[in-house]
């Protein structure tokens, strides 16, 4: 299934020009569904007046240097690591999604783009990439949405019970699970082939399509706000926390012995 | 003083849902965040604010010893044993705190799990479930069943 390049394989019955089209205002939707997210959110000019406002309050300024070594820090553990995120459980779902999302989608875009036509042979790498993308994306997705999204695992809540903050995780699975089922059924040679073709479509224009109203952006929004997280631990205004403490010398009351427990 | 949460800190992890005693802790069903749905209702416990991982918990002080414009922010360091609060006045005055979390070792009380099942002798018991000897001690006191009639003088 994960041998061939399922878009070279669809160019017999939609032109390359077409796909590639598709592609680039998937593109188009991403920045301008950002850029009108940053906007009607007002999610910039809070983050610049928390800025200065950290900045302002802190004991110290923090250097250049300093800057560079806590952004690659920031890059490092929240960005490539999902450090911010609290539990292993979350933690691991969250890195599945996320590394399979990109290994699928700068497949995709180097399939459509680079190998179009079964002309133009595929390296047998971008296919597999492609699938296994798309399965980590499967992976970590179904297991958040059945087990770890927190009105079902806090709250108790029905798993299948939807609001507008579900947007982005649905539509991405959706797209990546109709997607890999296209593939399926193409490489089968089977009827249904346009059927999950047309689904898959609409998945991802939901997709790339519903930036303003979904999750997607947090991947532009959450960087910066943890970096600035740790410019604001570092200059000490620490979001007004009190500063880490010593030991106390004293444990439990100095007159009696503890016998709580 | 009531818990509150600062919404754009919080990440929805549930840490305070699942640890609030009152119950009043709950995820909001659009922006799928921690808030405080009973201020009125809080136990005042704290627990949500120790826990919470990313420190997106307050406490909102009542206005008649708390005015409007301060804020109280907890540390927890579970490696060093200790919590830290820090107290901000409008005025500016800040008050700093350091105690202990607690007071013996980590893992050494007994989880309720530990303890063998209660006989059903023990349900009639006027003590509670695994006292006295979950308490350290030999024996409480306790009424006699012709005293319990009389009532405590």
């Amino acid at each position: 299934m994960f041998t061939s390049n399922p878009f070279a394989e669809l160019s017999a019955s939609i032109s390359p020009i077409v796909m590639q089209t598709y592609v680039v205002v998937m593109a188009l939707l991403v920045v301008g569904g950002t850029v009108y997210d940053t906007l009607h959110k007002k999610s910039a000019q809070y983050f610049f007046a928390n800025w200065r406002k950290a900045q302002n309050k802190g004991a110290r300024q923090v250097g250049g240097g300093e800057m560079v070594s806590l952004a690659i820090q920031t890059v490092a553990v929240e960005v490539l690591s999902a450090g911010e995120l609290c539990t292993a459980r979350r933690r691991i779902a969250h890195l599945l999604t996320m590394y399979g999302f990109i290994a699928y989608v700068i497949t995709t875009v180097i399939m459509v783009f680079g190998y179009p036509t079964p002309a133009t042979p595929t390296p047998a790498i971008l296919p597999q990439l492609w699938g296994i993308g798309g399965l980590m994306v499967c992976a970590g997705g179904y297991w958040f949405w059945f087990f770890l999204r927190v009105d079902v695992a806090a709250e108790g809540h029905s798993r299948f019970r939807v609001v507008q903050a579900d947007i982005f995780i649905l539509s991405l699975l959706a797209s990546v699970t109709l997607g890999l089922i296209w593939a399926a059924l193409q490489a089968a040679g089977s009827a249904g082939t346009s059927v999950f073709l047309g689904l898959y479509l609409i998945a991802t224009t939901v997709l790339f399509a519903s930036i303003p109203w979904s999750k997607f952006s947090h991947m532009f929004f959450k960087p910066a706000a943890a970096f600035q997280k740790r410019v604001e631990d570092a200059n000490g205004s620490r979001s007004n926390l009190p500063a880490p403490a010593d030991k106390p010398e004293t444990f439990g009351s100095a007159r009696t012995e503890p016998q709580h427990y | 003083m009531p818990t509150f949460v600062y919404m754009t800190r919080c990440d929805g992890c549930g840490y305070c849902v699942d640890i609030c005693p009152s119950d009043i802790m709950h995820i909001d069903t659009t922006y799928r965040r921690a808030y405080n749905i009973e201020p009125n209702m809080c136990w005042e416990c704290y627990s949500c604010v120790k826990s919470c991982p990313q420190h997106a918990i307050d406490c909102r002080g009542y206005s008649d010893f708390a005015p409007m414009g301060h804020s109280v922010r907890a540390l927890r360091e579970e490696e060093k044993g200790t919590i830290s609060w820090k107290i901000k006045f409008r005025d500016g005055r800040e008050k700093n705190f350091v105690s202990p979390i607690r007071t013996t070792p980590w893992g050494s009380i007994k989880s309720p799990s530990d303890y063998a099942a209660p006989s059903q002798a023990a349900f009639k018991a006027q003590e509670l479930a695994h006292e006295p000897e979950a308490l350290n001690i030999g024996k409480l006191p306790a009424l006699t069943p012709d005293r319990l009639k009389q009532g405590v003088v």
